[in-house]
């Protein structure tokens, strides 16, 4: 089957419907592989059992900017192709995207409190991971603002877009400004510098994160396509009771 | 195991990290239910898409 025919939301429906359970199912056994792991795990020689919340704040961390960067591609599905699942994808993953980006950004705050002295600093990487914030919210609140879905769907790509500048901008600002952040230690040229007994639970608990994303984002754009046909066909029962 | 001083700052990050996750999950599935009950609502008042088949006709495939 073209891939392209995947892209029809009927096939779309009856597709997912079917792979749904298995990475639901997938995503509860290496979530409790992640949980064991990180139980078993050793404490950090710098940071003690404060290294534990570094297994979900990472993997959040990352995910936060994954979900812009699908909405990224969603966008360019909405203003290239004007395909009508794009704008579904996109709006799917930006809830997703926003609570994801909370999840990193209370998890950073519990770790710099003992680690830092502080809850927060208005540095680089912080900063800018709340402005990422500021934006999954902005773009959440453009597409309920705006009334017409297609009118809405090209201003919330274009912003997306816009803001798939502050990506490079999170990723390097700890190369580019001091920053109380450590720089990065596993997507980093040269490889990890973690030991594998804290690698091994923080690349498992990022899968656990990824399979999570993917079973929600499946399921959230399920909701989404079934909420077009009822706004469809409240709009056609409108236009009858009209005539 | 043991969380040492830290522990209440390892339990809160957990906890919120786990309230999160169930808020998605609800959300996803709270709108699930709803979405299939207006759907099930419009159908059994006999209310169609227009690419939907009518009966007696051939199957198409529909659109949002």
């Amino acid at each position: 089957m073209p891939l392209i025919d995947l892209a029809n939301p009927t096939r779309f429906l009856k597709l997912s419907s079917r792979i749904l359970p298995w990475f639901a199912a997938a995503t509860l056994i290496v979530f409790a592989l992640g949980l064991w792991l990180i139980a078993s795990a050793p404490d950090d020689y710098q940071h003690g059992a404060a290294v534990k919340i570094m297994f979900i704040h990472v993997p959040a961390a990352w995910l936060s900017m994954g979900c812009w960067t699908v909405m990224t591609i969603a966008a360019l599905g909405t203003l290239v192709w004007r395909h009508p699942l794009a704008d579904v994808a996109a709006r799917a993953a930006a809830p997703l995207g926003a609570a994801f980006t909370a999840m990193c950004l209370i998890t950073g705050m519990l770790w710099g409190r003992p680690m830092w002295g502080a809850y927060w600093v208005w540095d680089g990487r912080l900063t800018s991971v709340l402005v990422l914030f500021l934006m999954y919210l902005g773009v959440l609140a453009l597409w309920r603002t705006v009334e017409d879905p297609t009118r809405a769907a090209r201003a919330a790509a274009v912003l997306t877009l816009v803001g798939a500048i502050n990506l490079p901008i999170i990723k390097f600002s700890v190369d580019w400004w001091s920053t109380l952040h450590q720089p990065a230690a596993v997507l980093r040229l040269g490889g990890p510098t973690i030991h594998p007994s804290l690698l091994t639970p923080l690349l498992v608990m990022a899968l656990a994160f990824l399979l999570l994303f993917i079973t929600l984002h499946l399921a959230a754009m399920r909701n989404e396509i079934m909420r077009r046909r009822v706004r469809t066909m409240l709009m056609l029962q409108a236009e009858a009771a009209g005539r | 195991m043991n969380l040492g001083p830290y522990a209440s700052f390892i339990l809160g990050a957990y906890g919120a990290a786990a309230l999160i996750v169930t808020a998605m999950v609800a959300w996803v599935l709270i709108d699930h239910r709803r979405q299939a009950r207006a759907l099930t609502d419009l159908e059994a008042r006999g209310v169609t898409r227009r690419s939907e088949p009518r009966p007696g006709q051939a199957t198409t495939e529909a659109r949002t």
